[in-house]
């Protein structure tokens, strides 16, 4: 009888482990068959600057409204990529798996990487597997690296962001960070929050396409939430920033949530959004663009590069007030992603 | 939820800002209003409240955020506690960054001592349930809005006849404190933005012997920008007329006897007992202990731990801070060995402690 459950045997490199691979990863996340496999994957050189990046995530629980570990972690290094501007063009999956994690889960966030891969039209071309005895992870953590292109000559980077400049986002703040926290052991929150996890390849691709030399930053404000996010776009580019607090779109129940528990939606984090530093005279168009894509509905220009200066991000509240917005200290929630 | 974007309507609130402004214009001098809960700074702070009120209000930040009044002595209690074998510290998140005279719980946790941050006062209960062997040690952090939670979770914990819940208790009540901070003559306070929350539970009768002894203005006032503006509209009044009474702004929860049924139990399981505040100092009768009819579940008697005496950070300015006496700039530890990520007072660790507030918020012409 084959066991339902991970056993440290599935990570050693031995009959158990081919099974694993063979049986299950790589039907799922690869269509080589094992003849293909190597120690490596070898891929064409396109033409045009590379970009790589890497991230992991372990974030608990591992299945959350709307979302899994799974496509979180394809989503994640997809957008990376798409935030200076490449074209994703392969990625890589570590599995860092906990002895006594059931198979169907695995399996269940294995199909949710396939999934999440095919929507972003990126390949899944190498990865490992290992397993930790009981108690020395969390159930499933998830390395995934990308490889990308650049096919165009555009600089978009953190620190080309232009006084006039019109700050883009494509919908609402913090509908991730309060969706996993809703699903938390000991929170019975009865909510219908989503993660909002998405790939932003396609609308990137879109938005470069329609403004091209007009997009200066693009950032997913991911940890830390659009505070910390913008505050790093402000340092990097020493400029001031000014958000106008009645123009942050956000999810009634999000804002809910967030009241309840005493979060402040600026600083949740999100998963299928990007903030955009656009010139102005381009601006209505990226909205356009923006609204367009999917979960867009709510995009909104939330505010503006004001002047030159130390880095300082400001908002404008609801009431009138003027307040500063610094970055996230400490850890608002922990293990989101 | 419904009722949020209301209260922060900004046609409503220029009109309350101007007739604010209305009544104080032919003030001579500024009035010092105090916000005395720790959520109404973080709301003055996060709404930019301040910048918005005329030269003359000024509003200065109390001590009604319950881990910033919590003594190190408090912490290094609770250190040694976790330190014992087969004990498990359940407290809310706040605490575990709180400095200790050489030590904080999430230093602690990183060496080995078990915290498990709960939402509710009942999970600690539950995980004293589900671990028969362990010593569960709730910290009983808050006012009079927290205490009657944790006295219904030791009535839990007796009904379930547990041998292994244990509470660490260092609540605090507010109208005590308020009295000694209005008898303090080195501060001048005007006017109380009195507690939404724990007035809720102690009703607005509370602040009468406030009233009539210091003949200062008490408004119970609601945590949206609109309800604070109202409050302040209404203490302004008072001021200007001379007058000194309890009102509610916050009629809408607030009731004038407060929520008795909570005050019932928490009478029934803590008793008043005098009590240190962190910067303040000892207040008579302004604490409370786990009464000894429940003295089985009292961690100080129960579970004897030995600390050395509490040795206070140097140069951190966090009593007087809670005094209202000075805003958290003129302290030579702000922004530099004091941060949100790297406390050294209190006042920076909490989330609605002033000096977070004034971190996080308070960077333009917004300054406490």
């Amino acid at each position: 009888m084959k066991p339902d459950l991970i056993l440290l045997g599935h990570g050693s490199g031995g009959k158990l482990s081919h099974q694993l691979l063979n049986d299950l990863i790589i039907p799922i996340l690869s269509q080589n068959t094992q003849t293909d496999q190597n120690d490596a994957a070898v891929l064409a050189a396109p033409p045009g600057r590379l970009a790589f990046t890497t991230d992991s995530f372990v974030v608990d629980p591992i299945f959350f409204s709307g979302g899994t570990i799974g496509d979180l972690a394809i989503n994640g290094t997809v957008n990376d990529l798409s935030m200076v501007g490449a074209r994703p063009l392969a990625i890589s999956v570590g599995l860092i798996i906990e002895e006594g994690l059931p198979i169907p889960d695995l399996q269940r966030v294995l199909q949710s990487m396939r999934l999440a891969a095919e929507t972003a039209e990126v390949s899944i071309v190498v990865g490992d597997t290992k397993v930790v005895p009981r108690g020395k992870a969390d159930k499933l953590f998830i390395n995934t690296s990308g490889i990308g292109v650049l096919d165009h000559d555009y600089d978009i980077r953190g620190s080309l962001a232009e006084v006039g400049d019109k700050i883009l986002i494509n919908g609402t703040m913090g509908d991730h960070g309060m969706a996993v926290l809703a699903c938390r052991e000991g929170l019975t929150l009865d909510t219908s929050i989503q993660t909002d996890s998405i790939a932003l390849n396609h609308l990137v691709h879109d938005l470069i396409a329609q403004c091209g030399t007009g997009v200066h930053v693009l950032r997913d404000p991911t940890r830390g939430g659009v505070a910390t996010t913008l505050k790093e776009i402000a340092l990097q580019s020493e400029v001031q920033i000014t958000l106008d607090e009645a123009a942050l779109p956000m999810n009634p129940a999000v804002a809910a949530a967030c009241s309840l528990l005493g979060f402040d939606p600026l600083f949740v984090a999100n998963e299928g959004k990007l903030l955009a530093f656009v010139k102005a005279d381009l601006a209505d168009q990226a909205l356009r663009v923006l609204a367009q894509s999917p979960g867009g509905q709510q995009a909104a220009i939330i505010g503006e590069v004001t002047a030159k200066g130390p880095g300082q991000v400001r908002l404008k509240t609801a009431i009138g007030g003027l307040r500063a917005v610094e970055m996230l200290a400490g850890e608002q929630l922990p293990r989101i992603c | 939820m419904k009722f949020q974007q209301e209260y922060r309507d900004p046609v409503l609130g220029r009109l309350q800002l101007r007739a604010i402004a209305e009544t104080v214009a032919n003030l001579d001098r500024a009035m010092v209003l105090m916000e005395v809960c720790g959520t109404h700074t973080m709301a003055i702070c996060q709404h930019g409240i301040r910048s918005l009120l005329p030269k003359t209000v000024r509003l200065i930040s109390g001590p009604g955020c319950p881990v910033c009044v919590t003594p190190v002595g408090f912490i290094d209690k609770a250190v040694a506690l976790g330190r014992r074998p087969n004990t498990y510290l359940a407290t809310f998140g706040d605490m575990v960054r709180v400095p200790g005279s050489s030590t904080s719980l999430l230093e602690e946790q990183a060496r080995g001592t078990k915290v498990k941050i709960v939402y509710s006062p009942l999970d600690a209960v539950t995980l004293a349930e589900n671990n028969p062997g362990i010593d569960v040690v709730f910290l009983g952090v808050g006012f009079e809005t927290t205490a009657p939670t944790v006295a219904a979770a030791i009535l839990v914990a007796e009904r379930k006849n547990l041998r292994n819940f244990f509470v660490l208790s260092c609540h605090k009540t507010m109208p005590k404190a308020m009295a000694a901070l209005a008898g303090d003559p080195e501060l001048k306070v005007d006017g109380y933005l009195c507690p939404a929350h724990v007035s809720a539970i102690i009703g607005a009768a509370a602040y009468q012997p406030l009233v009539e002894t210091y003949h200062v203005p008490c408004v119970i006032t609601g945590f949206e920008p609109l309800d604070i503006l109202q409050g302040i509209l209404m203490l302004t009044r008072q001021l200007v007329s001379g007058t000194a009474r309890v009102e509610t702004q916050y009629r809408r929860v607030v009731k004038p006897h407060g929520n008795v049924k909570a005050r019932d139990i928490l009478y029934q399981v803590f008793r008043t007992c005098d009590a240190s505040w962190r910067g303040i100092g000892d207040i008579p009768e302004s604490g409370l202990q786990v009464h000894s009819r429940y003295a089985r579940f009292d961690a100080d008697l129960q579970l004897p731990a030995a600390v050395e005496a509490p040795v206070e950070p140097l140069g951190c300015l966090c009593g007087d801070i809670l005094k209202g006496k000075v805003g958290p700039r003129d302290c030579p530890l702000f922004r530099k060995q004091c941060t949100p990520e790297d406390p050294v007072g209190a006042c920076m660790v909490s989330s609605e402690g002033t000096c977070a507030a004034e971190y996080k918020y308070g960077a333009f012409g917004d300054t406490i």
